[in-house]
């Protein structure tokens, strides 16, 4: 018979135990740490950089300047306006592409399609957005191009139309693979409610799921946008170089990505004053796409149905 | 009587039917239903008559198929991919099943409360006002809400938050009322209730009862629950449902003092469920 245990239970952690879970978030805080970095070390090199081109250039030319010729070697100007509108009117093309598109594509996965289509179709319209743009780039001015000639004989063979539709196209899939997963999520109880009362399918999806999933719509749209904004290779293929003002959509134009890569891939010497605009208008670009964030969210907070 | 309840024959069931039937007009009626989840059998040959301006109870131990049933009342299963259904219901004397009836319409009659309170994250008004709006209303809006929500017992907690506070902003048991409220605003003829009060605390819960005690004057009220001591405080009917077929239907006095079926009695008494 083994004599009654007398002594007190031992409960501390035995050495080591913890070591691993020390190092484990460690190395979490760490990667979570260098991405801050690495974004401030952007933001700091903008900054300074656009400091060398302000320096010769006042706010107020290169923002409400309408000629662009930097590399003018007698009278250069520093105007950026024609490069904005060339984003924006770009940007403004692919999204009435591919949110509409985008979106609807999404309603009738989420709520219309078969369950066999859906897990069919979605990996599928996910493709699109693995094609490398430079193939969407040529696939602008080789095809869709030629297409839209047939309709507006006078568009020139370098035109924003044909990139902003093809950029469109290539950014589609973020639009409805987002939408689609936060459609799909909006609850069945929800839906029932709907139903109960006598609404039809579409009553319901257009008076209680959409308004449901819009904050989430909203922020698929615009990953979209951002994603337009900072896009070269197709614009830069199909849309022309050419800082158009006033701009027009037939005609060939440029954006604000596509004269960073004209800088980089020209034969500028280095240290010359036009390494400067890249650095201002990559600031701008930073400034405009956290502008339109800003707007969207204020958008979303606005009009959302919150079912949480 | 033997025990085993799996094997008694399929007859019996059906002829326990016409020993029961409430007088009155009924004014739901299903005949030999049956319900298959894909392969699962769900609903076996169900036969009972619903009267009108009564409150009917179905209970049974969980997974007995009384939600199921409760949902084919106003086809809600019909939203359920795979589902079968044979039989019929008659809702006065027309079978909603019929091929030539639409969903929609069978639902604007027939309105329903979920187990869980599912308010639109709306405001409280959008919320009433969402099934007349689609219904095509044409009369005073604000004023038809507000008749609703009191016929709730909601509209003195509400009154002043109706466009500023989200549905979401309720408690469960004001939720709940506010469900009520949304389906009392198109004015169904039966309110179908699939176990209202399981989310809800039992002060939440008192109210919806004394709720639909008052319901009953004007609309003919199913509540599904798994809470016997409910059905026996608020029914007028009640019948029991063990593995999708229909045991025993009566008189709610009757079924809870003196059930005919042995499974009802060990159901009631607790001996299983």
């Amino acid at each position: 018979m083994k004599p009654a245990r007398t002594t007190q239970p031992a409960l501390h952690a035995p050495p080591g135990r913890y070591l691993k879970e020390r190092f484990i978030q460690g190395v979490l805080f760490a990667c979570a740490f260098l991405a801050v970095v690495v974004t401030a070390v952007t933001i700091w090199i903008f900054v300074s950089g656009s400091g060398i081109f302000f320096t010769q250039v006042s706010l107020g030319e290169f923002l409400g300047g309408t000629r662009w010729a930097p590399v003018d070697t007698s009278t250069p100007s520093y105007g950026a306006l024609p490069l904005i509108a060339g984003t924006l009117i770009i940007t403004g093309i692919a999204l009435l592409v591919a949110v509409p598109i985008g979106l609807f594509s999404a309603i009738y996965l989420s709520e219309f399609a078969p369950e066999r289509v859906r897990k069919v179709a979605k990996p599928i319209l996910e493709i699109l957005a693995g094609i490398p743009t430079v193939v969407y780039g040529y696939f602008a001015l080789l095809f869709v191009t030629p297409l839209l000639r047939s309709v507006l004989p006078e568009i020139q063979f370098w035109n924003a139309l044909s990139a902003g539709i093809v950029l469109g196209i290539a950014i589609i899939p973020l639009v409805s693979s987002l939408s689609e997963d936060i459609i799909y999520a909006v609850p069945r109880e929800l839906r029932e409610g709907a139903y109960a009362l006598g609404a039809t399918k579409f009553e319901t999806i257009r008076s209680v799921v959409l308004p449901a999933a819009l904050s989430g719509i909203a922020a698929a749209i615009i990953l979209a946008m951002s994603r337009a904004i900072g896009e070269t290779m197709i614009v830069a293929i199909a849309a022309g170089r050419v800082p158009a003002w006033p701009p027009d959509l037939l005609k060939p134009l440029e954006t604000l990505t596509v004269h960073i890569v004209n800088v980089a891939t020209g034969d500028a010497e280095a240290g010359a004053f036009i390494w400067a605009t890249i650095f201002a208008i990559g600031a701008l670009l930073f400034v405009i796409t956290l502008l339109l964030n800003v707007l969207s969210y204020w958008i979303v907070r606005r009009f959302r149905e919150q079912y949480e | 009587m033997g025990r085993s309840t799996v094997t008694q024959p399929r007859l019996e069931a059906r002829l326990l039917q016409d020993d029961f039937a409430p007088q009155g007009e009924p004014i739901l009626q299903t005949r030999a239903l049956s319900l298959w989840y894909g392969k699962q059998q769900a609903l076996d040959s169900v036969t009972l008559d619903i009267p009108k301006n009564k409150i009917t109870a179905i209970i049974g131990p969980s997974g007995c198929g009384k939600s199921t049933l409760i949902r084919c009342f106003n086809r809600m299963n019909d939203l359920v991919p795979g589902v079968r259904i044979a039989g019929e219901i008659l809702y006065h004397r027309k079978n909603i099943y019929d091929p030539n009836v639409d969903p929609v319409e069978v639902r604007r009659r027939i309105g329903m409360v979920f187990q869980k309170p599912n308010p639109f994250p709306k405001s409280i008004y959008e919320n009433v006002a969402f099934g007349l709006r689609i219904n095509g209303f044409q009369g005073n809006l604000a004023e038809h809400v507000e008749r609703a929500l009191r016929a709730a017992a909601l509209w003195d907690e509400v009154k002043d938050y109706l466009h500023t506070k989200s549905g979401y902003d309720l408690s469960g048991g004001q939720q709940q009322r506010l469900c009520i409220a949304r389906t009392l605003a198109i004015e169904p003829e039966v309110i179908l209730m699939d176990e209202p009060c399981s989310a809800l605390d039992p002060i939440a819960t008192a109210k919806i009862e004394d709720l639909m005690l008052e319901l009953k004057e004007h609309y003919t009220v199913v509540i599904v629950t798994h809470n016997m001591q409910q059905a026996a405080r608020v029914s007028d009917f009640t019948a029991f449902l063990y593995l999708g077929r229909l045991i025993e239907y009566g008189p709610t006095k009757k079924i809870f003092e003196n059930p005919d079926k042995k499974e009802t009695e060990d159901y009631i008494t607790g001996k299983f469920g």
